[in-house]
């Protein structure tokens, strides 16, 4: 076993007991908290896989961003001491049976159908040629998704926003 | 080095935990977490198969960031929606939040 597996799997059961943590927890903010591990966790196995560039943004953005925004959300919200609250709903027995056997299809889908594909070629990619591709083949997309996020931060503030006139 | 089916397989036990929980979940910020959960487990299998597979070249990595954006986007929306229903009802449970059902 090599260096490279041992920290490949530290770092998946350190990510899964995180991801666990985050669905099991009682307290919210407690789940918020491991979220941030296990996107910690993820953004190591981008650097595991050569994608230097996708771990920073992960860190940035999921880290930075959307932990900030869901504390902010859970602080706005919940009553977060509320004790003896259920946190899940009857449908737990049902969603386990559904969710072990979506995971069963992927797990022998991922076993049987990739057994053939090769060892990956030692060349590493630069974050210089994924800015090219994202600026010449991938330049429609690009500013289709700016135009998303231009219209979801008006939805957002338009949502969120109190209404004056029933004051 | 590391076979891609165990990326493959992890990331199949991170969609799984994410689905369970917004299958589950009664607090609406609960489920959203979830769903963040199932976007990593969805770009780790994107970056794992551009890796691994020579001809595709940077194309996983470039939905990822694809998959990155659009997800900053549903927080921001789903958490103003939170927000909302909060106002609203005094309530983010997704189970008390019944008006519509039958």
């Amino acid at each position: 076993m090599t260096v490279i597996q041992v920290v490949f799997f530290l770092v998946a059961a350190f990510t899964t007991a995180a991801a666990f943590l985050v669905v099991l927890a009682k307290n919210i903010v407690h789940c918020a908290i491991a979220l941030v591990f296990t996107f910690f966790g993820v953004a190591a196995l981008y650097v595991l896989l050569d994608a230097e560039f996708l771990a920073a943004v992960q860190v940035l953005l999921y880290v930075g961003g959307i932990t900030i925004l869901l504390l902010f959300a859970i602080m706005l919200t919940s009553r977060i001491s509320a004790r003896g609250v259920k946190i899940m709903n009857e449908q737990v027995g049902m969603s386990a049976v559904v969710v072990l056997a979506i995971f069963a299809v992927m797990t022998i889908a991922t076993l049987k159908g990739l057994a053939q594909v090769g060892p990956p070629d030692p060349a590493s990619y630069a974050t210089a040629s994924l800015g090219r591709l994202l600026l010449t083949t991938y330049v429609l997309p690009f500013e289709a998704v700016s135009i998303l996020l231009l219209a979801a931060m008006v939805g957002a503030i338009i949502l969120a926003r109190r209404e004056r006139e029933k004051d | 080095m590391v076979p891609l089916s165990h990326y493959l397989i992890l990331s199949a036990v991170l969609f799984a935990i994410g689905m369970f929980g917004a299958l589950t979940r009664r607090n609406a910020i609960g489920i959203l977490m979830a769903l963040e959960l199932m976007f990593n487990a969805v770009n780790l299998n994107f970056v794992a198969f551009s890796r691994y597979l020579p001809s595709t070249m940077l194309q996983g990595q470039i939905f990822a960031i694809f998959v990155i954006t659009i997800a900053a986007a549903e927080a921001a929306v789903g958490l103003a929606i939170v927000l909302g229903l909060y106002r609203n009802f005094k309530t983010i449970n997704v189970d008390e939040i019944n008006l519509m059902k039958w």
